[in-house]
C-alpha cells in the first residue's frame, strides 16, 4: 500500500524529457539516392546507344544493340573464346607490370635518394617516358622477334619508366622535416633511408604504380594488334573489326575497359591499405 | 729592399682566444656566423645557454629566432664559429628537438609508440629497456589517449604530446622547441604548457624555447633571451626567477607582470630601431 505513493513520487521525480527527443527520428533518405548516382551514367548511355540504333542513325553493321554486345560478353567471358583471350591479356599485362614494379621501384628510390645520380639520368627518363612506347615497337620486333615476349618486354618498358620516375620524385620530394627530425635523433644516412625515404616514397610510387599498370594494359593490347600475335585482347578486337563481326567487337573492347578499370580499382584498394596515412 | 716595400699590407691578427661562458653554463656559441642570400644573419655572435634552466628565445619577425636553435641542433649549417655542449660538440651530444609542425614531424607509417620508441631504437637500446623508458614516459605524462594508434588518428594537441614524449624518450641534455605551441589550441596550449614545466621541475633538462607570444615565453622561462633585428644580436636576457610551479595565478603576479613588461619594452625598442 506504501508502495503506491512511492511510485507516484518516482513517477514525478522522473526527468523531463523533451517529446521531440521520444519522436522517432527520421533519417534523411539520401543516401538511398546517393548510392545509385554512379549508375546513371552507364545507364543513359546505354538508352541512348540503344536509341540510336533502334532509330538507325548509325549503319547496324557498325553498331550493333546494346544488348546484343553485352550477351557477346557475358557469353564470351562465362566461358566462351573471349575469356581466353582475356585472360591471355591479364597474364601479359601482369608480366609486364611485375617486371616494371620490381626493376623500377627499387631503381627509382636508389636514384632519388642520389640526386646526382638522377640529374645525370633525369634526361633520359623523361625523353622516353615522352616517346610513345608503341613507337618503339618495331625496334623491339627486331630484338625480341615476333614473339610473346616482344609483347611483354615492350610494356613492361613502357611501365618500368613511369614507376622509375615516379618513386624518384618520391624520395627527392620527401618531407624535408621528417628527414630532418630522423637526423636530429642520430639517424644515419642509412637509417634515414630506409625509415623515412623509403616510407616517405611509396605513397608517389603508387601513383606510378597505378599508371604503369594502365600503360602496360595499353601497350599490350596494342602489341596484340599489330605484332602477330594469335591470342589476347587486342588480337580478337581487330579479328573481329576485319570479318565485321561487330558483337564480337564490342564486347571484346568492353572487357578490355572493364580489365583495365578493375586494375585501377585493384590498385586503389590496395594502396589504401598500405599507404593508409595518405591523405591524413 | 723590394721585400720590404712590397710587404703585405695586413698584420697578424691574432685569433681571439677562446672564452669560456659563466660557470654553470651549457652551451658555449662563440663567433657564429650566418649568412643568407649574401646577407648576415649572424654576425660575430656570442651566447652562454645556462645549463639546467629553460631560456626562452623571442625577437622581432624574421631575426632568426628559429634559424638560432635549429643552428645550435645541427639542422642548419653555420658558417663559421663554434657551438660547444658542455665542451662537446654536437656528435657526442644526445639532443631532442620539437618541431611546430608536428604533422610533418611525426611518422606516419609507425604506431605511435614506435614514433616515441624511435630514437631509442636508434640508440640500439634493448627491447627490455625500450619497453621500461615508455612505460616511465606513459606516466610522467599521464597518457590518456591510445599509443597504439597512428599519428594521424590522435587530436593534435596529442599529436604534439607524443613528440614531446619522442623527443624526451633518450634523456637529452638539452631539448629544444620550435614554437610548440603555435598549431594548437589555447586548450591544448595550457595542457602541454603545464606538462614541459613538470617534465623540466622533474628531470632539470636544459630547455631552448622559441615563441613567438610573450607571455607563454616569460611563464616558462628562467631566462628570456631577447633578439635584436638582423644582423641579430643579443638585445637583452632578462632573467625571471619566480618560483615554479608556476600556476595561473603567477600571470597576475607583480613580478611576471613586470618581467613580460620590461620585455615587451626592450622587443619594443628593438623592432622600432
Amino acid at each position: 500500500m506504501a508502495a503506491q505513493p512511492l511510485a507516484a513520487a518516482n513517477e514525478a521525480a522522473k526527468p523531463w524529457v523533451s517529446p521531440a527527443a521520444s519522436a522517432p527520428i527520421a533519417v534523411p533518405r539520401t543516401t538511398d539516392w546517393g548510392r545509385a548516382l554512379p549508375f546513371v551514367g552507364p545507364v543513359v548511355l546505354f538508352i541512348v546507344w540503344d536509341l540510336v540504333v533502334r532509330l538507325g542513325l548509325v549503319k547496324p553493321i557498325l553498331l550493333p544493340p546494346p544488348l546484343a554486345a553485352l550477351g557477346a560478353l557475358a557469353n564470351g567471358l562465362a566461358g566462351g573464346a573471349l575469356l581466353g583471350d582475356f585472360a591471355v591479356t591479364v597474364w601479359r599485362t601482369v608480366q609486364a607490370f611485375g617486371i616494371a614494379a620490381v626493376i623500377g621501384m627499387p631503381l627509382g628510390v636508389l636514384l632519388g635518394s642520389n640526386e646526382k645520380a638522377y640529374r645525370s639520368v633525369e634526361f633520359l627518363i623523361d625523353f622516353f617516358r615522352s616517346t610513345p612506347s608503341s613507337a618503339l615497337i618495331p625496334l623491339f620486333l627486331m630484338i625480341f622477334g615476333v614473339s610473346d615476349i616482344n609483347k611483354v618486354a615492350i610494356a613492361a618498358f613502357g611501365a618500368l619508366l613511369i614507376v622509375t620516375f615516379n618513386s624518384a620524385y618520391g624520395v627527392i620530394n620527401a618531407r624535408k622535416q621528417r628527414v630532418m627530425a630522423a637526423r636530429v635523433m642520430g639517424a644515419t644516412r642509412w637509417q634515414i633511408f630506409k625509415d623515412v625515404l623509403v616510407w616517405e616514397s611509396l605513397q608517389p610510387s603508387f601513383v606510378g604504380l597505378r599508371s604503369a599498370v594502365s600503360m602496360a594494359l595499353v601497350i599490350v593490347i596494342v602489341a596484340e594488334m599489330f605484332i602477330g600475335a594469335d591470342s589476347g585482347l587486342g588480337n580478337r578486337i581487330i579479328n573481329a573489326q576485319q570479318v565485321m563481326n561487330v558483337k564480337d567487337m564490342y564486347a571484346a573492347i568492353l572487357a578490355a575497359g572493364a580489365l583495365g578499370y578493375a586494375l585501377n580499382v585493384l590498385f586503389l584498394l590496395v594502396e589504401r591499405r598500405i599507404v593508409h596515412w595518405s591523405g591524413r | 729592399m723590394s721585400r720590404f716595400l712590397n710587404a703585405p699590407v695586413f698584420a697578424d691578427v691574432p685569433t681571439r682566444p677562446f672564452q669560456p661562458g659563466p660557470a654553470g653554463t651549457h652551451i658555449t656559441i662563440r663567433g657564429l656566423t650566418k649568412y643568407f642570400a649574401g646577407w648576415p644573419l649572424y654576425e660575430n655572435f656570442d651566447l652562454d645557454i645556462p645549463k639546467h634552466k629553460i631560456v626562452s628565445v623571442f625577437g622581432p619577425n624574421g631575426c632568426g629566432k628559429s634559424t638560432l636553435i635549429n643552428m645550435i641542433a645541427g639542422l642548419v649549417p653555420i658558417d663559421a664559429g663554434e657551438i660547444l655542449f658542455d665542451g662537446k660538440s654536437l656528435k657526442d651530444t644526445k639532443i631532442g628537438y620539437v618541431f611546430q609542425n608536428y604533422r610533418e614531424a611525426m611518422f606516419p607509417w609507425m604506431r605511435t609508440i614506435d614514433n616515441i620508441a624511435y630514437p631509442l631504437q636508434l640508440a640500439g637500446k634493448s627491447k627490455a629497456e625500450v619497453d621500461r623508458r615508455m612505460a616511465e614516459l606513459v606516466a610522467s605524462f599521464d597518457v590518456k589517449f591510445d599509443l597504439n594508434r597512428y599519428p594521424y588518428e590522435l587530436s593534435g594537441g596529442q599529436q604534439q604530446t607524443a613528440s614531446i614524449m619522442r623527443a624526451l624518450a633518450p634523456e637529452p641534455e638539452v631539448l629544444f622547441l620550435d614554437e610548440p605551441f603555435s598549431a594548437l589550441d589555447f586548450e591544448m596550449t595550457l595542457f602541454i604548457r603545464e606538462k614541459l614545466q613538470e617534465v623540466f621541475i622533474q628531470t632539470g633538462t636544459t630547455m631552448v624555447l622559441v615563441s613567438h607570444d610573450l607571455e607563454e615565453a616569460v611563464y616558462l622561462a628562467d631566462e628570456v633571451l631577447l633578439l635584436t633585428k638582423r644582423p641579430t644580436k643579443v638585445a637583452e636576457i632578462l632573467p625571471y626567477t619566480d618560483p615554479r610551479p608556476r600556476t595561473t595565478a603567477t600571470l597576475s603576479e607583480p613580478s611576471f607582470v613586470a618581467a613580460k613588461k620590461r620585455s615587451l619594452e626592450v622587443f619594443q625598442r628593438e623592432v622600432r630601431r
